[in-house]
């Protein structure tokens, strides 16, 4: 029997039962919708995760005073005072493969523009800092060494501070007053789209000599950045300055480590790997809801060759093999089980839009789930049909034919 | 050529098991046209069944032009049902969604026959039996008569060259019935072998020759020189 045939007279029996159809196939439908929908969800928090660290350059090393971890207990940044600027000259004179060195102090305080006012990040640092955080100047200029060396008195300020003090980049040139310290504003930074504990749009930048004499009252350095030539070298780089520091820190050889190197690209990939845990997890979830699916219709396609016992029995009189009429049955349950799924990935990337819309939170519909979707609903439909369908082709024709 | 010998077929359902057939041999050659009579539960529908290879006797041998059908696969068995034997039943056994042509169409769409010849030879053998002008009609749309008709023309499908037929005419009226009869006389007449139940003597003796069970044994085997005779009998 040619396949095309089979399969319209599959689709035959199938539409002459619509409603029981569309029923089975909902469990599908369900099944692949909440499949893709759940893996955009798990892979949209990873590329938000991403994009916020990528923001800051994956080729980066921050080294940071303190261990991070002593017996287990975080100790706070900043609570020992070992780096200095000399540590970060240091390091860029000596160290290969280092691209860009920016030491940095910071504090928080509070900004008042005109009649508005907000608290923020104090940022001190060199004109370094732009190329190494990839904070890129919207309006105006970034500080120069000029202003390094003289302690001067000007701002460059983020993008999320100007919303916060409602200004644009009318800012420009005027005065801004930092816990009550007049700074001249010469710059604004582009914003880097990313929010919350990662933002770096909610920060003023200001010369690092002008941070130690004015706000921060100290010559210690809370975190040097490292730029990175190649993303290669991280860990050797990384090798040299912990080298290099213990050296300039006179450490002895069994003492640990008075600070602490931070490796973006390995937070990363910490990072994406938790939301790809969660992704997994989400998606498997969803994937219990389709192998829900695939037992309902295990269930119909069984109901169905009960009802259908005579009808199976005249075609074996009339001369069917097992395998056409195994075929008939697996046709008829891959027919609702791949239709199902074509419903069900329409409806989980539409899902997947609209959540982004109405919910606001990032989702990525990757060709790889909707195709993994898809054949496993296929492979449910196979799995699930095959016990009825080989149910039928066994029956024998004598008991089919007198079944009533 | 259809050959019998010695078949037993012994059906066991749990602790209680039923002789149904009992040591029958027969042989039955090319263009005969037989009737199997008997009371009921004698045998009749067991022992056509096993002749149609829609079952396998339990012991003995059946050979069809040949071939032992013991040694045959299921498979196998399906393909002697699609290119040899034709069924017609009581109740005709018409699938109730399709059409009369496409009724006809199925055993050679299970053979693989394609769309164009298939639709030809139905339509060709929907005429032959009287039904050319209801070829679209489903099976509830059709007299008994004509249904048993749609079931004769599928019967004839792959050209086998058997039919075997249980009571073909025991859901009719004696009209229709004789109409059925006349068409199987007239295949008869083509070259096709004609097994037929019945339990009506004026339908048997449109055989050459009625076999009688009982008891799953061949009681005897009546000739009859003279075909028609119940023509005369009727007019009587
Ligand atoms: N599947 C089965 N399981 C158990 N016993 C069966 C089965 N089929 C038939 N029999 C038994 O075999 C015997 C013969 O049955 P069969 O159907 O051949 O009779 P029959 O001559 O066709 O009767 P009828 O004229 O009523 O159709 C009966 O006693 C019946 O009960
Ligand atoms: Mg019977």
């Amino acid at each position: 029997m040619q396949l095309l045939e089979t399969i319209l007279i599959a689709l035959r029996s199938l539409t002459g039962n619509r409603m029981r159809s569309a029923l089975t196939m909902l469990g599908v439908v369900i099944g692949v919708a909440a499949v893709i929908a759940m893996i955009a969800i798990g892979q949209g928090a990873n590329k938000q995760v991403t994009s916020s660290i990528q923001g800051l350059g994956t080729n980066l090393l921050m080294v940071s005073p303190g261990q991070a971890m002593q017996g287990g207990v975080r100790q706070g940044a900043g609570s020992l005072t070992t780096l200095t600027v000399d540590d970060a000259n240091a390091i860029k004179e000596q160290v290969a493969g280092v691209s860009g060195v920016a030491a940095e102090v910071s504090t928080d305080a509070n900004v008042v523009f005109a009649n508005m006012n907000t608290g923020t990040s104090i940022i001190g640092t060199v004109p370094e800092y732009a190329s190494v955080r990839n904070s890129n100047v919207a309006w105006g200029r970034f500080i120069t060494e000029e202003e390094v060396r003289d302690s001067s008195m000007v701002a460059v300020v983020g993008s999320e501070v100007l919303t916060n003090l409602g200004a644009q980049g009318n800012i420009l040139g005027n005065r801004i007053l930092v816990n009550r310290i007049p700074f001249t504003v010469i710059g604004t930074l582009q914003s880097k789209g990313s929010s919350g504990p990662f933002s770096q749009d909610d920060q003023i930048i200001i010369p690092i000599s002008t941070a130690m004499s004015r706000l921060t009252g100290s010559k210690s350095v809370r975190t040097i950045n490292i730029a990175v030539k190649s993303e290669a070298d991280m860990d050797q780089v990384s090798a040299s300055v912990t080298d290099l520091l213990r050296t300039r820190h006179r450490l002895a050889q069994n003492a640990d480590d008075d600070f602490t190197i931070r490796n973006q690209a390995e937070i990363m990939n910490t990072l994406s790997s938790i939301t790809g845990v969660f992704t997994i997890l989400l998606g498997g979830i969803a994937s219990i809801s389709l192998l829900v699916g695939g037992i309902g219709i295990m269930n119909i396609m069984l109901v169905s060759v009960t009802e259908r016992t005579k009808e199976i029995g005249i075609l074996k009189a009339l001369g069917a093999k097992r395998h056409q009429i195994l075929n008939q049955f697996m046709i008829e349950s891959m027919a609702l089980s791949g239709l199902g799924g074509i419903i069900g990935v329409v409806i989980g990337i539409a899902g997947s839009y609209i959540m982004q819309q109405v919910f606001q939170f990032q989702t990525v519909v990757a060709v790889s789930s909707v195709m993994l979707a898809f054949s496993f609903s296929l492979l449910v439909g196979i799995f699930f049909g095959v016990y009825p369908a080989l149910k039928a082709s066994r029956l024998h024709p004598i008991e089919a034919l007198r079944f009533e | 050529m259809i050959s019998l010998e010695n078949i037993g077929k012994t059906y066991s359902t749990g602790k209680v098991s039923v002789e149904a057939l009992r040591g029958v041999s027969l042989t039955i050659k090319e263009r005969d046209m037989i009737a199997i009579m008997g009371p009921s539960g004698s045998g009749k529908s067991t022992l056509m069944n096993i002749i149609g290879c829609l079952d396998v006797p339990t012991s003995g041998s059946y050979r069809i032009n040949g071939t032992e059908v013991a040694t045959l696969t299921e498979d196998e068995l399906a393909e002697v049902r699609s290119k040899n034997i034709g069924f017609v039943f009581q109740n005709f056994n018409l699938l109730p969604k399709l059409t009369a042509l496409q009724n006809v169409e199925l055993p050679m769409l299970l053979a693989g026959v394609n769309r164009a010849k298939r639709t030809k030879r139905a339509v060709e053998l929907l005429t032959i039996v009287g039904l050319g002008d209801r070829l679209d009609h489903r099976p509830y749309e059709l007299s008994g008569g004509q249904q048993q008709r749609v079931a004769i023309a599928r019967a004839l499908a792959n050209k086998p060259h058997t039919i075997l037929a249980d009571e073909p005419t025991g859901a009719l009226d004696s009209r229709s019935g004789e109409e059925i009869m006349e068409v199987f006389n007239h295949l008869n007449k083509e070259g096709l072998t004609i097994v037929l139940i019945t339990h009506e003597g004026y339908i048997a003796e449109y055989a050459n020759r009625v076999i009688h069970i009982k008891d799953g044994q061949i009681e005897h085997i009546e000739q009859l020189q003279h075909k028609h005779r119940h023509v005369i009998e009727k007019e009587r």
